[in-house]
């Protein structure tokens, strides 16, 4: 197995951790399943900095986001498949 | 599994041998500072309060000093306040461990007076600590504790975890354990009160998770904690809320050891071996000072974006699962955990490599950041001063 450019926690998590330096949009990303080493291919549609997460699946506004198996928060934009996820379409459903 | 530590007076078991200046109050700072610079090999602990507080904040400015002086790290003590009475409640404290102290009151001598005095206890008390020798201790003598800082998406993958890794396996051989970050496991509550003992702590655990967001969150927050809870550092980290990262922080108290009570801050844990809870905020320095109080001797913190913090008394051992942190800011790293996101490192091996230094740096080794002369010192505040 190469290196990943991308980890997901869980199965059932709907974005993953970019974890090299430097990704470059249309990259053909290797994605690892940490929870059981599974392995998918997924194209970043942008530039996404180191510990940056990506949308494994189009995402609606309004929809739940997962990551460790769990609820992180609500996105507050349509987000497409290999898109950036951060503070600018995922907000907190606390404070 | 040993180490080579001191064993001091009431039993308990130091892996640094300090002789603290302590100051009781923000005016005592300078003739600490001046005992400190007389004598060498002394440790003065500047801090900036200690006056006119009252009610539980001035028990646990208290508490925090007496647990600080009373850590196993620390062979021996000189108070300086400005006057006697509170001095000698923190001499009092410190005493009961049975290891030399000598408080100094400012008032009525001035500070040279003062300074020449408590340098020459200073000067003995440094000349006997220097010939206390180590003796081998098992593991189960040592008290680690873990608080993580300027967290990233990495943290959650690979540091934390490696720290959870640890406490699987050395909690079974009997250390004492303790995570605390109240405000940071807003998200993962339900996972914390599940990591309970039993259902008396979880609900004990859980009271003191809901005063602190009735308390403190609700009652003060002004917009909805953005770039303070996550952080600046956080957000520019890739962890966009303070569900993930929770999440992430959780990853510290590993897949099996459950904790066996809650702490209030500073207190020392109580009900023999195992993981403790404390209540604590989740910067940085004030979360370790208050471990350090609490009779903790050995720091483990997991960082994705780099945050620096040492301790006076306690070493603080930084580990990562960031490449760009490693490459940009190596000095601060004592454990490089980014083989977990190459995957060619498995977390069980990233525990073992954290307990290799755990006791290495038990046995002597300066950590990244007493090398660099970290001493972050930093006093809990519940509300104004009087």
């Amino acid at each position: 197995m190469g290196i990943p450019h991308l980890l997901v926690h869980d199965k059932k998590d709907t974005v993953g951790v970019v974890t090299i330096e430097g990704l470059k949009a249309g990259t053909d990303m290797f994605c690892v399943v940490t929870e059981d080493n599974s392995s998918f291919n997924l194209t970043a549609k942008m530039d996404i900095p180191i510990g940056h997460k990506v949308a494994l699946t189009d995402i609606k506004k309004g929809d739940t986001v997962w990551k460790y198996g769990q609820d992180i928060g609500r996105a507050v934009a349509d987000i497409a498949k290999g898109e950036h996820v951060h503070v600018h379409n995922l907000k907190t459903k606390r404070w | 599994m040993t180490f080579m530590g001191w064993r001091r007076e009431n039993g308990r078991v130091g892996v640094r041998n300090h002789v603290v200046i302590l100051p009781l109050d923000d005016l005592s700072n300078a003739a600490c500072e001046a005992v400190a610079n007389n004598i060498k090999g002394t440790l003065a602990i500047p801090h900036a309060y200690g006056r006119l507080q009252f009610g539980e904040d001035l028990e646990l400015h208290f508490r925090t000093l007496i647990g600080t002086g009373s850590n196993p790290n620390v062979a021996a003590v000189v108070v300086i306040g400005i006057e006697d009475g509170w001095t000698n409640r923190v001499v009092e404290g410190i005493k009961k461990t049975g290891k030399p102290v000598t408080g100094f009151g400012i008032e009525l001598h001035g500070d040279i007076d003062t300074i020449a005095r408590a340098s020459r206890v200073a000067k003995d008390y440094v000349q006997w600590a220097s010939e206390l020798q180590r003796e081998e201790c098992d593991i189960s003598e040592l008290w680690v504790s873990t608080k993580c800082g300027e967290s990233d998406t990495t943290t959650g993958l690979a540091s934390c975890p490696t720290v959870g890794n640890m406490y699987d396996k050395l909690i079974p051989k009997g250390i004492y354990g303790c995570f605390g970050e109240t405000s940071e496991i807003t998200g993962a509550e339900h996972l914390a009160k599940a990591r309970a003992i039993s259902p008396e702590i979880g609900e004990k655990w859980m009271k003191t998770w809901q005063a602190y967001e009735d308390e403190v969150i609700q009652a003060h927050k002004t917009n909805d904690l953005s770039e303070s809870q996550p952080t600046k550092g956080n957000i520019a980290g890739g962890l966009t809320t303070i569900e993930e990262k929770a999440l992430g922080n959780l990853e510290k108290i590993g897949r099996t050891c459950k904790y066996i009570d809650v702490l209030t801050p500073a207190e020392a844990p109580a009900r023999g071996p195992g993981l403790y809870y404390m209540d604590t905020s989740s910067a940085a320095a004030e979360c370790v000072t208050l471990m350090a109080a609490a009779g903790y001797v050995v720091h483990t913190f997991p960082t994705g974006q780099g945050n620096i913090i040492g301790n006076p008394i306690v070493p603080v051992i930084k580990i990562t699962g960031n490449p760009r942190t490693v490459r940009t800011m190596g000095e601060h790293v004592d454990v490089d955990v980014t083989g977990i996101l190459r995957r060619d490192l498995t977390i069980p091996e990233a525990g073992d490599k954290l307990i290799e230094m755990i006791l290495r740096t038990a046995n002597g080794r300066l950590t990244a950041a007493e090398a660099l002369g970290h001493r972050e010192f930093v006093l809990t505040k519940l509300y104004r001063s009087a």
